[in-house]
């Protein structure tokens, strides 16, 4: 009995803490990004702006939630619970500190690939069911780029795998008590990043949303609450890679001084700065640059990265 | 590679630049004096009303925002009977200001203006009119000016010689 209380308790912690960092992250970024620009951003509604939060919810709640006439109905609502769901599915794999997390899957690390994976259905059939042409171009991008980015997404994260001899993620965490994988494993590290923002679709890599192009991509039919459940998602997967590469290269829980989960989340906080200080800094590239840059120089160097790694472990005999 | 790496750090510096937002209701902007803000009607050092009544500005409002009707005193100095300014049309261009030859009506430093109700923007004579003289300390129209009112004829006032006798035949 006390068992199920202490699972429950974890269950409901983990949902409500990356809830409340995906819902933070509106302020957060809006901020970042106003900072970055030499302003000030939301710092009105409460103490430095951080109820901008609520007033964006209470807002988006009380929006004219619309469906269009033209779209399909039964996929257009499912679309963006897809996105939700599969983001908040991954985040039950992730070891948040020594035996704390929703399940401790021996095949964690795949777990997460098949979820991230099925997010792209979500994105692509809102593009389909909106039955507009800007969304489908959306969709269709988003198709093209996660099929080419999901391969070596997969692969950079091999090394890491050899290295620590398994999927689970909380053993490829006790196996950077010695050394974090970022220093032997720095080209995964650089592909994952990479991949992890094409597979978030945040920019520069937001294609199938772009903006200035395609009006808003595959949300552009979108309004209310369902629009607000595709940024929910697009922040729950920013924590989420965020929060992987923290775990995979970046020693997840270890850290001297303070309490492990505490580490967890200063390391992940860093990684979502990043993401953000991307989106301030970089420019979108062209749709085939884009695909360019996946086949012709990510999928080598993460299949360079996988031969040179086995090689070493081989010849070391590990 | 290595300037998108140049470009993200340049960015990131920009945290410690100092910030170019004014944070407005704390924190006053600078507001040149010759600021065109509100709309006033002056008075003359003497207390009286400078305005009178010529519809130079209503003529020159490329909005249509001034409305007034002339009236005319016991003493023969004309005067708005009323006079209004609907702010919510009014785009604060100043040609009312130029146009005015009694240096009456002038557009002041004040912007703060918001209303919640729009009909709060029509402003009445009672509300335009301040007891100063604006911009133009010392300056009265009826004493200057060559007009005989009640207790002012004609060549009385200030730096005016006496009007010239036409039939006269002396240089």
């Amino acid at each position: 009995m006390n068992d199920v209380t202490g699972h429950l308790i974890i269950i409901f912690g983990v949902l409500f803490a990356f809830m409340t960092i995906a819902g933070g992250l509106i302020w957060v970024e809006r901020r970042l990004l106003a900072m970055w620009q030499d302003r000030y951003g939301p710092n009105r509604v409460g103490p430095f702006g951080l109820f901008q939060v609520i007033a964006d919810m209470v807002k988006i709640f009380a929006k004219e939630d619309w469906i269009p006439p033209f779209a399909d109905k039964p996929v257009f609502v499912l679309a963006p619970v897809i996105i939700v769901l599969s983001a908040l599915m991954s985040f039950t794999v992730l070891p948040l500190a020594p035996g704390v997390g929703v399940v401790d899957l021996n095949i964690g690390l795949l777990f997460f690939l098949a979820m991230s994976s099925l997010g792209v259905y979500s994105i692509t059939l809102a593009g389909w069911a909106s039955g507009s042409k800007y969304s489908l171009l959306g969709g269709l991008r988003a198709a093209a780029q996660m099929l080419s980015y999901e391969v070596f997404m997969g692969l950079s994260l091999m090394g890491v795998v050899m290295m620590a001899g398994s999927f689970n993620l909380g053993d490829i965490v006790e196996a950077q008590k010695g050394m974090w994988f970022c220093i032997p494993q720095f080209l995964g590290l650089a592909v994952f990043i990479i991949s992890g923002v094409a597979e978030t679709h945040r920019l520069p890599f937001d294609l199938p949303e772009a903006e200035s192009e395609l009006v808003a991509g595959f949300h552009a039919e979108y309004s209310g609450i369902k629009f607000g459940m595709f940024f929910v998602g697009e922040y729950l997967g920013i924590t989420l890679i965020s929060a992987l590469i923290a775990t995979l290269f970046f020693g997840g829980w270890l850290g001297p001084v303070f309490p492990p989960i505490v580490w967890f989340f200063i390391k992940t906080a860093v990684f979502i700065c990043g993401f953000i200080l991307l989106r301030a800094s970089l420019p979108r590239p062209r749709y085939d640059q884009l695909m360019a840059l996946g086949w012709k120089v990510m999928l080598p160097l993460s299949l360079a990265n996988l031969m040179v790694t086995a090689a070493v472990l081989l010849a070391t005999g590990k | 590679m290595l300037s998108l790496l140049k470009t993200m750090w340049t960015v990131f510096l920009h945290l410690f630049r100092r910030k170019i937002t004014v944070s407005y209701p704390e924190e006053k902007p600078y507001v040149p004096p010759r600021w065109r803000g509100r709309i006033i009607l002056s008075c003359d050092p003497d207390g009286g009303e400078r305005c009178v009544a010529c519809y130079l500005c209503a003529v020159a409002c490329p909005v249509d925002c001034i409305a007034l009707q002339a009236a005319e005193d016991e003493h023969g100095r004309r005067y708005p009977e009323f006079f209004r300014i609907n702010f919510s049309r009014c785009i604060f261009c100043g040609f009312c200001e130029e146009a005015c030859p009694a240096y009456a009506i002038q557009l002041t430093t004040d912007f703060e203006m918001g209303e919640y109700k729009r009909q709060n923007l029509v402003y009445e004579k009672e509300d335009l009119l301040i007891s100063g003289p604006g911009k133009y300390p010392g300056y009265n129209f009826y004493r200057t000016a060559g007009l005989s009112i009640e207790g002012k004829d004609k060549g009385e006032a200030e730096n005016e010689l006496p009007p010239v006798d036409v039939r006269g035949i002396m240089p």
